[in-house]
């Protein structure tokens, strides 16, 4: 079937299998490999993009259920100016090591400070319960979201 | 606390400095291995045995075959012939080790669930997938044996061939008469056993393979997510019996090892030996469920550790004995993760006397090996926890009978009652400072005081005082520990014409920030900028000569390669500076980029302008070979021994059994630092790792060898919510065994953490009379100590 979606501002299309999930529609169909797999389970939030500017785990959904959406994957947020500011703030702040799970955290992080004015520590360590990082104990990226939140 | 030692004169090192490594992850511009366009490559999946033991009587692909987009299927029979040799272990710790043949694919019997007996080959990744569920393998189950000492008994001996479950016996044990009569005169004799449940690595990038072939030139390119493209290489051609020179390994980005990519997989050589038969790109990536079982897990030990000490507390001895789970097979290194730890029972304390056995058996589960630490968080945890056991029975406090036993600082180098020499140490002032980061004595009123009106959310403190070794390895220590290969590193530094360096490592990074610390390290010293340094690594075909990242070894050793080829270097471009400047090498002062004549400040040559000669040769010295570049492989004459203390505070909820972490310092000492930034954050994951392992981390089996915990919403990786910031602090020793003074300290976060925490659940505990949790220390598992104890109901 034939699955149409603006990615990060352009329309894209491609023949899909109906079973086929968003992530792998994204990965291997479009090209965009910046969105990670981490799990089978929805667990993970490695594959966390903007699905109409809201956090979506893009393994739980079928590509066929964004048809016609407006989607952002990370190769999204960077602008010829440069790092978006969430990616900005994880970079000052170290809240990356082997950035497997960066993309998905970042997209949750953007669409946490979107979402919610006065973040403060604990609201980011909930807010980001469902994106799971093995390398950075999580205390920098606290602090980076923090950080661009203000 | 300030570093006065540092070797380090450019004002680079030593200083926090941003990633370059950062902007590609960020922006989704770095490869990993399932990012990789491979146009025509076909995938595999993996028939694997849901049976923990079983006989394969047949196996029956006639429906696999017929899905739409499978090309083949083979069996463990049908590849048997590919193979030069089963599954390499490079560790046969004793000469009379049982090592099972362990081949890529089962053949006749599966040996735990999760053992591949056939492999789907299809024109996508979803059609392999479809054809597994098409092959019919038919199984006889037989009982499985999952629990380390009803393996031990033989009772069901699970490799006919081995005669045994022993895998081998090992001993340290240097002065028998000596450990005996500890014992027999001590004052205090205490015995703990503890257990080590398994636990699955998780790094957050599964493992994936991609192998490119070259049919007409026999050329072959292994793509892996492996952190050791330079011994996979060596172990990869040997397995196949293809020609090494023709191999190619290439570790993309990687997302996380934590040891679980030291290895050398069946999936990695089922790749090549399809591509190979099919002429065309072979790839798999790993599933999430399959990385809980197809990959190896880590710890799996029980520990009985004994403790001799006189009247004072003051230890006399230490015995330590271990029963270790290698899982079904040995894996590359699986029979030398518990000597890793086997010189590190007794911690940092200053004992007479030592003795250590270990008894490694199999077990129908999934194969174990180097989980980061690797060894040494299992003999942390045992002295540790110890440890505070003696402090009970003496009547001192946890940091008392830690403060009596420290090896005094002036007995550095010291000789250690397990043979090895300590280099540097100076462990009290880590205590002190872990003190005042968590207040200690604050807290401790606080505790008294919560016991005192009866609470319910009792406090509890735990200190945890390390040192490890690491830096692996001086080659000739390995080599009297039977381990298969040396323990050097090599580096290159290539000072290009326009005067930008080029830097070959052949340590392997996968988020250890190598780029940005080697890119510092050379900066400083030849007094460039470290944006024009470039740090190349993790292909064989770039950087042949390697034995990659493990075991906090990248900087020691790797890192003193590197110090070592850039003082080459610079020592060349001495030579053609003095020429230049027509005065002798040893009157030229080197420092930010520029030879000096000493006392003519005037006559002075910048780098650049000798890089620059060094590329035209258009006058050089006599016989001075054109172009500046050096390389060096170094092989340490010791391990580095980092050392600090962690304490945690934990408040435990009587009623339900529930731990919370409210507190947690960490006073490390890594000897000189490249970028303290780093160093943070290794720490910070390496605590909540090892955290992990205290509170919440299990791979949960059933008497029938099934994993229950197989998947990420199973088994508890922590999320941020669990988690809570961490203050970290630190001391400067430098280590006298490398130029820069360095240790390493990828591994010190997550050996340290365990058994803090788990000694501050215990002494929460300890008034109920409970003196022991098991790990992990869940809700359930914490209410029924309690309930065991007699405690609240
Ligand atoms: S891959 Fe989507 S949540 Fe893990
Ligand atoms: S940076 Fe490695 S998993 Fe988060």
């Amino acid at each position: 079937m034939e699955v149409s979606v603006t990615v990060n501002g352009t329309g894209r299309s491609a023949d899909v299998e109906p079973r086929t999930l968003l992530v792998h529609y994204l990965r291997d169909d479009l090209g965009l490999t910046g969105t990670n797999i981490g799990c089978d389970t929805s667990s993970c939030g490695a594959c966390t993009v903007l699905v109409d500017g809201r956090s979506a785990k893009s393994c739980t959904l079928l590509a066929a259920q964004v048809d016609g959406a407006e989607v952002t994957t990370i190769e999204g947020l960077a602008t010829a100016d440069g790092l978006h500011p969430m990616q900005q703030a994880f970079h000052e702040c170290h809240a990356l090591q082997c950035g497997y799970c960066t993309p998905g955290m970042v997209m949750a992080a953007v669409s946490l400070v979107d979402e919610y004015d006065d973040l403060d520590a604990a609201g980011v360590r909930v807010g980001l319960e469902g994106n799971l990082c093995r390398c950075t104990g999580y205390q920098n990226i606290v602090r980076a979201v923090l950080a661009a939140s203000e | 606390m300030t570093d006065t030692m540092s070797p380090f004169a450019g004002g680079i090192v030593g200083t926090p400095r941003l990633r370059k490594e950062d902007p590609p992850l960020l922006t989704g511009e770095s490869k990993f291995i399932d990012d990789l366009q491979l146009p025509g490559a076909l995938w595999i999946s993996l028939v694997r045995s849901p049976h923990a033991h079983a006989r394969i009587d047949a196996i029956d692909a006639s429906a696999a075959l017929a899905v739409d987009g499978v090309v083949a299927v083979y069996t463990g029979a049908d590849l048997e012939g590919d193979w030069a040799g089963p599954l390499p272990c490079a560790w046969p710790v004793t000469d009379d080790m049982k090592n099972p043949a362990h081949l890529p694919l089962a053949v006749g019997k599966a040996n735990f669930a999760g053992d591949a007996v056939a492999v789907v080959v299809a024109t996508s990744r979803y059609a392999a997938a479809d054809g597994v569920e098409g092959v019919v393998v038919d199984y006889e189950p037989l009982e499985a044996v999952v629990d380390v000492r009803d393996a031990a008994s033989d009772r069901l001996v699970i490799h006919e061939d081995c005669g045994t479950n022993v895998a081998y016996d090992w001993e340290l044990t240097p002065d028998p008469d000596g450990v005996a009569a500890a014992f027999q005169d001590a004052v205090h004799h205490v015995t703990e056993t503890y257990v080590h449940q398994r636990l699955i690595p998780a790094p957050m990038e599964t493992r994936g393979v991609a192998v490119v072939p070259a049919p007409h030139n026999g050329d072959m390119t292994l793509y892996s997510s492996t952190q050791i493209p330079h011994v996979l290489k060596v172990m990869a051609s040997l397995t196949l019996g293809v020609p090494e020179q023709k191999l190619r390994v290439v570790a993309p980005s990687v997302g996380g090892g934590f040891g679980c990519k030291l290895n050398v997989y069946a999936e990695e050589l089922v790749c090549m030996t399809l591509a190979n038969r099919h002429g065309v790109p072979v790839r798999w990536t790993e599933t999430r469920t399959e990385a809980s079982t197809a990959t190896i897990q880590g710890r799996a030990q029980r520990q009985t550790i004994e403790l001799a000490a006189d009247a004072d507390g003051k230890l006399t001895g230490v015995r330590a004995t271990l029963l270790a789970d290698m899982g079904a097979y040995l894996q590359l290194v699986g029979p030398g993760v518990p000597l890793l730890g086997a010189f590190l029972y007794h911690g940092l304390y200053d004992v007479p006397v030592y003795s250590f056995t270990c008894r490694s058996v199999f077990t129908n589960l999934t194969p174990t090996d180097a989980y980061r630490g690797a060894g040494r968080p299992e003999a942390t945890y045992a002295i540790e926890r110890a440890m505070d056991s003696l402090a009970v029975a003496v009547g001192v406090g946890q940091d008392e009978i830690r403060s009596r036993n420290f090896i005094p600082t002036e007995k550095f180098p010291y000789d250690s009652p397990a043979g090895l020499i300590f280099d540097s140490g100076n462990y009290q002032p880590t205590l002190d400072r872990a003190k005042e980061l968590v207040d200690w004595d604050g807290r401790r009123a606080e505790q008294a005081e919560r016991r005192a009106t009866g609470s319910t959310m009792h406090l509890g403190l735990g200190i945890s005082s390390y040192v490890e070794m690491c830096g692996l390895a001086p080659s000739r220590t390995l080599a009297a520990l039977n381990y298969g290969a040396g323990g050097w590193e090599s580096a290159t530094v290539r000072i290009l014409p326009t005067c930008k360096v080029q830097v070959v490592t052949g340590a392997t990074p996968h988020g250890q920030g190598h780029e940005t610390s080697w890119s510092m390290i050379v900066a400083d010293r030849l007094g460039v900028d470290p944006d024009d340094v470039e740090v190349l690594h993790s292909d064989t075909a770039i950087s042949p000569l390697g034995m990659d990242t493990y075991g906090s070894r990248s900087l020691s050793v790797g890192g003193t390669a590197l110090w070592m080829a850039t003082d080459k270097v610079v020592e060349k471009a001495r030579a053609i500076a003095a020429h230049m400047l027509e005065a002798s090498a040893e009157d030229l002062e080197f420092a930010g980029g520029t030879f000096t004549v000493k006392g003519s400040p005037d006559k002075e040559v910048p780098l650049a302008g000798v890089a620059f000669g060094a590329f035209t040769a258009h006058d050089l010295p006599d016989g001075m070979e054109p172009n500046l570049e050096a390389q060096v492989t170094w092989d340490p004459g010791n391990f580095v021994f980092p050392f600090g203390t962690h304490i945690a505070v934990v408040e435990v909820d009587e009623e339900t059994g529930a731990v919370e972490l409210v507190d947690y310092a960490a006073v490390d000492d890594c000897g000189n630092q490249i970028n303290p930034m780093i160093v943070e954050g290794q720490l910070h994951g390496g605590i909540v790792q090892g955290v992990a392992q205290a509170l919440w981390e299990e791979a949960i089996y059933d008497a029938d060898g099934q994993l229950r915990s197989a998947n990420l919403a199973d088994y508890l990786v922590p999320s941020a919510a669990e988690c809570i910031d961490m203050k970290l602090d630190h001391t400067v020793t430098p280590s006298p065994t490398n130029p820069m003074g360095v240790k390493g300290i990828g591994e010190a976060g997550t050996i340290a953490s365990t058994p803090a925490v788990m000694n501050a659940v215990v002494d929460a505990l300890r008034p109920m009379g409970i003196t022991d949790v098991r790990m992990p220390a869940s809700p359930m598992t914490v209410r029924r100590a309690i309930e065991a104890a007699g405690g609240a109901s």
